[in-house]
């Protein structure tokens, strides 16, 4: 769990393996060939990519046949965005007690 | 009024407090006086000195934080590191906090930015360019869908 944002930060990374969500994100679900043929990778590479983004949560694979295809996953983003907001309210409240201690301080 | 924005690998969280800059800079590096609003600690305003910072452990964090005074501008710049501690250190945080003051009409201005990632993660973070901006603008979009 506390590991969970430094996996996407490491995920994505990469460029390659960035692109090919971004992709996914943008123009929905795709098939491994099809991704292949636009990566400028092989598509062994662009299938280990796609491992890892979906150990890291970020993509989801659905088989149909001897295909099997791939859509991105927002909700893998989650924990980059509870990473951030923890930080951001732990600094707000910080700032608030700040204030406090100030307003009780002499000059 | 206090933005938190999330840009790039920084944290930043920006206040205009009706104070002096004398007074606030006091609150940021007198060890008594930073316990009362941010954490028990062993700071000194001397650049190199190592301290701590300490809160409650809870589970997964052991409530130490490394630390080490990076740069001093009296009444304007603070400057020190922000690190998990103990066996928490190899995966945990290592970022840089930097307080900045600046005089205005109506107080003074408090920065606050929070910024970077582990070293394995810098060469990634480089690499990414402009990207993670992009990623990041999109994460308001997605968590709309949550």
């Amino acid at each position: 769990m506390h590991n969970a944002p430094d996996t996407i930060f490491r995920t994505l990374a990469d460029p390659t393996r960035r692109a090919i969500f971004e992709r996914l994100a943008r123009e929905g679900e795709q098939t491994v060939s099809a991704l292949t043929s636009q990566s400028g990778v092989s598509q062994p590479a662009v299938s280990k990519h796609l491992a890892v983004l979906k150990l890291a949560g970020l993509v989801h694979d659905r088989h149909e046949g001897r295909q099997t295809h791939y859509s991105a996953e927002p909700r893998g983003l989650k924990p980059l965005i509870d990473w951030m907001a923890l930080y951001g309210a732990f600094w707000r409240d910080r700032f608030d007690a700040l204030e406090n201690l100030l307003n009780r301080m002499d000059q | 009024m206090t933005d938190v924005v999330a840009a790039t690998r920084s944290l930043v969280v920006e206040r205009v407090m009706p104070h002096p800059p004398e007074k606030i800079w006091r609150a940021l590096t007198q060890a008594p006086l930073i316990e009362a609003w941010l954490m028990k600690n062993d700071f000194q305003p001397i650049v190199g000195h190592r301290f701590n910072f300490r809160a409650t452990p809870i589970h997964g964090w052991n409530g130490v934080t490394d630390c080490e005074v990076l740069e001093i501008i009296p009444c304007q710049r603070l400057v020190y590191s922000w690190n998990a501690s103990g066996d928490q250190a190899p995966d945990g945080l290592k970022t840089i906090v930097t307080w900045t003051l600046t005089p205005g009409e109506n107080g003074t201005r408090v920065r606050m930015e929070q910024s970077g990632f582990r070293p394995q993660d810098e060469a990634g973070y480089r690499g990414m360019g402009g990207g993670w901006p992009r990623i990041l603008g999109r994460l308001e979009e997605a968590a709309g869908r949550f």
